[in-house]
């Protein structure tokens, strides 16, 4: 596709080997390609975890159109409304009062009460200096029986702190006040799937005869509010990490952070930390390991050399993954990421050494537009993720987003298995990927 | 209280507008934000994504570069870009923030121009209009640079077709099928702006005898036509069984005469009794209101959420602004013909005709989309 526009087909500035590539960012920034991948989640599916609750939007019609159709695609529209931002508004000092009339008008219009509602501004209003506390404390005083939770559309601000996804993830537990712990119960917090029940982080939690809550499990809002009770939090995704470090420290709570990992040594530092923090023995973790080794020789017997290829969308540590996958002999060509987390830097020194001609590409340089669907002809490729699917062109991937609710040595067990059946088995990949929110309900 | 709605969804934005009209003329188009309106267009807004390469981007703008004024970022990233890629122009837009730290966007092409010698424009896109606002200046834009050879006219009629994206016809063949019964009405087609028409077919948009503007983002353009070239034009869709001759009838004689015409807005909705409300984009309703008039009988009422002149508009058609205003003229309608996302809030008792309207419901509905031109329309009033 390249070759039609310039007459070249030129990846330069798009595309780099390892052994070349920088750390954390191997691509100089510039415009930006948005690839049809749409399984990862936005603060709209995110803030639909809190049940029974109701989200108002704030801002101008162009950042409207796209919350409101997340909303509506995954068949949501009863839990959402807005409030349009016109030019006007922030020369007629009608901004805030704007917000407080229009969402009280919503909530009376709205058939029962919400027992919470997220109201989200953008980034003009925080650019416009908006004074969000003062439209906060006038609906709590209108609406006391309801949580009003302040959340943030300001992808503008997301390299001046936390980004939206992270907000997201921490406002999600803003109505949590301290209160007793329940020594019974502990949280994992920050996700937007449950963990698989046969990680040994769940398996551990409940063996030291603890509940496990977590908000993707929550049916009600009481269920959600008993979460506010639990003696630990727990986070595994880095985009949680912040939700964490917060909620544990206007509760007064122990936060663990336990980060995704696809390194042995790591994951059982994690397990044996949290068992520890649970005041249990931690088990000897022998037999998981054999576990998920002897899953990834049978999934590197039936995929043989493929080439795999892996982007940041299906885990945090694609890089990670790919020192796993090399050191048990998959044939790992690329990964798909923009940039690394800091976390990733011993992984990354690795695969460097481990394989140096493997490619690092990016997703959103301005090149990427016209290297889709397989225009490189990588041939047959396993691909995990939906943005290695989309630009590998293959119909044989791993469909996850966010580590896809897989953790430790079951984790990589459980991902060896996924890419046995990916190997497998075709999936129409134009439609599955165009699928907003992975795992919501969709009216497509 | 305008601005607001419980459950009802948004019009696409104009910096989508923008996108979409400009999306098969082998330009780039940036739009200067940090990452939002690329996504929600290329998701909701924009049918041909997955299977037609352009070059749309997001310039990726943050916040200490809006603060700090740092348009050279934007002029270099485009630059480096351009040079790589070779579009056949540069087209620059913005969102809400660059609308409030006061981003000039045509002195910004300027630069940019002279830098890479690619002709650029820059639009005055906010984020906070409808996409008829954006897709009405990127064509006019367009057209203003590269259609300014006075070619002799066609030796057949012939006409151009202004104002077409998936945002109003979806890609359900529509616009093939206004094609066809354009050359069933004995015009050649010169250009169709700007689906399915190449750059140098626009170039050649002076040699038609008349235009036919199908949506009201087309009107402008149409007139910029008509002012340099003297040609034309009429504003109208066809839809339905009897409409179509009637717009076929009007583009002869506007092209015999060099008088424009408005057939989508010639009728009266301003009697008594109910009518069946058609919310949408002027011309399209209008000329569906036309056509059920004419085939049915039964009268017709366009309610208008979005930006249109006047002239659009027939006595009786009604502004809708918000949510309230359009449940209050559906509870006195016979019927609704309209988007999906408008049923909630019509009263149960008033019968409800599913319409959908990409610009309104992007993607949702589109396995239901309709091909109305010039057939039978499909429900029973």
């Amino acid at each position: 596709m390249l070759k039609r526009i310039n007459g070249e087909d030129d990846m330069t500035g798009a595309e780099v080997a390892m052994r070349d590539a920088a750390f954390p960012l191997p691509f100089v920034s510039g415009l930006e390609y948005n690839a049809p991948a749409r399984g990862p989640w936005n603060i709209v599916h995110t803030g639909m975890l809190i049940p029974e609750s109701h989200q108002v939007f704030a801002c101008a019609q162009g950042c409207l159109r796209g919350v409101i159709l997340t909303a509506a695609e995954m068949l949501e529209m009863g839990r959402m409304s807005w409030i349009s931002v016109d030019k006007n508004d922030f020369f007629d000092g009608s901004l805030e009062r704007n917000i407080v009339d229009g969402t009280a008008e919503i909530i009376r219009k709205l058939p029962k009460k919400p027992h919470a509602l997220l109201l989200f501004i953008s980034c003009v209003h925080l650019f416009a200096g908006c004074d969000f506390e003062a439209i906060l404390d006038e609906l709590r005083a209108m609406f006391p029986d309801i949580d009003f939770i302040d959340c943030y559309m300001n992808p503008t601000m997301r390299k001046s702190g936390l980004t939206p996804d992270q907000l997201m993830r921490r406002q999600l537990y803003a109505p949590f006040r301290p209160c007793p712990a329940d020594p019974k119960a502990v949280n994992l917090i920050g996700n937007d799937r449950p963990t698989d029940g046969s990680s040994e982080l769940v398996q551990l939690i409940e063996k030291a005869g603890r509940e496990l809550r977590d908000i993707t499990l929550c049916r009600t809002y009481e269920d959600y509010m008993r979460m506010a009770k639990s003696a630990l939090e727990i986070t595994y995704l880095p985009t949680a990490k912040a939700s964490g470090d917060a909620l544990g420290k206007r509760l007064g709570r122990k936060h663990l952070y336990l980060p995704l990992s696809y390194d042995f040594d790591e994951i059982e530092h994690n397990l044996n930390l949290l068992a520890d923090a649970l005041g249990v023995e931690a088990p000897d973790w022998s037999e998981a390991k054999r576990n998920a080794v002897c899953a990834l020789e049978r999934a590197k017997k039936i995929i043989g050399e493929t080439p795999v290829e892996i982007d940041y969308t299906a885990t945090p540590r694609p890089v990670g993954l790919a020192v796993l996958l090399a050191e048990h002999g998959f044939h790992v060509a690329r990964v798909y990421t923009d940039a690394m987390i800091e976390e990733e830097r011993p992984a990354f020194e690795r695969l460097r050494g481990l394989a140096p001609d493997l490619l690092l590409t990016a997703t959103v340089h301005a090149k990427m537009r016209f290297a889709g669907k397989g225009v490189h002809e990588h041939g047959d490729v396993l691909a995990i993720g939906q943005k290695a699917a989309y630009f590998s062109g293959t119909r044989h991937f791993v469909n996850i987003v966010s580590g896809g609710g897989m953790y430790g040595f079951d984790g990589i067990a459980r991902l060896a298995e996924r890419m046995i059946e990916a190997a497998a088995h075709e999936q129409d990949t134009e439609l599955v990927i165009q699928h907003k929110g992975l795992g919501c309900r969709s009216c497509l | 209280m305008k601005q607001i709605a419980r459950i009802i969804s948004i019009h696409a934005a104009d910096t989508s507008g923008v996108c979409s009209m400009l999306y098969e003329l082998g330009g780039m188009v940036v739009v200067h934000d940090a990452s939002g309106c690329n996504s929600t267009y290329s998701t909701h807004d924009e049918p041909r994504w997955y299977r037609q390469d352009s070059m749309i981007y997001i310039s990726a703008l943050t916040e200490a570069d809006a603060i700090l004024g740092n348009d050279e970022k934007l002029i270099a990233d485009v630059t480096a870009a351009a040079k790589d890629l070779a579009p056949n122009f540069i087209a620059l837009c913005g969102a809400p923030v660059p609308l409030l730290a006061g981003t000039d966007f045509p002195a910004i092409a300027a630069e940019i121009e002279a830098r890479t010698g690619i002709p650029a424009f820059g639009l005055h896109t906010s984020g906070m209009r409808s996409y008829l606002a954006g897709a009405s200046e990127a064509l006019e834009a367009v057209v203003e640079r590269f259609c300014a050879e006075r070619l002799p006219r066609t030796g057949v009629p012939s006409a151009n077709i202004i104002g077409a994206t998936p945002l109003d016809f979806s890609v359900n063949g529509a616009i093939e099928s206004i094609i066809k019964w354009l050359n069933g009405a004995g015009f050649e087609l010169v250009s169709c702006m700007a689906m399915g028409s190449t750059p140098d077919d626009i170039r050649r948009a002076s040699a038609a005898h008349v235009n036919l503007a199908v949506s009201s983002c087309g009107i402008a353009t149409a007139e910029l036509l008509r002012k340099r070239f003297g040609t034309p034009w009429v504003a109208g869709v066809p839809v339905g069984e009897r409409f179509p001759a009637m717009l076929a009838s009007a583009l002869k004689t506007a092209a015999e005469t060099g008088e424009c015409a408005l057939p989508c807005a010639d009728r009266d909705a301003s009697g008594e009794g109910k009518k069946i409300a058609i919310p949408g984009e002027s011309v399209f309703s209008g000329s569906l209101a036309r056509a059920i008039e004419l085939d049915t009988g039964v009268p017709c009422r366009v309610l208008c959420p979005l930006e249109a002149e006047d002239r659009l508009l027939a006595p009786g058609d009604l502004r809708i602004f918000d949510e309230d205003a359009a449940a209050a003229a559906f509870a006195e309608a016979s019927g609704v013909i309209a988007d999906p996302m408008y049923a909630p809030v019509c009263p149960p008792d008033v019968p409800f005709f599913r319409l959908p309207h990409e610009a309104f419901s992007g993607r949702c509905y589109r396995k239901e989309s309709l091909n109305l031109i010039d057939r039978p329309l499909p429900w029973r009033l």
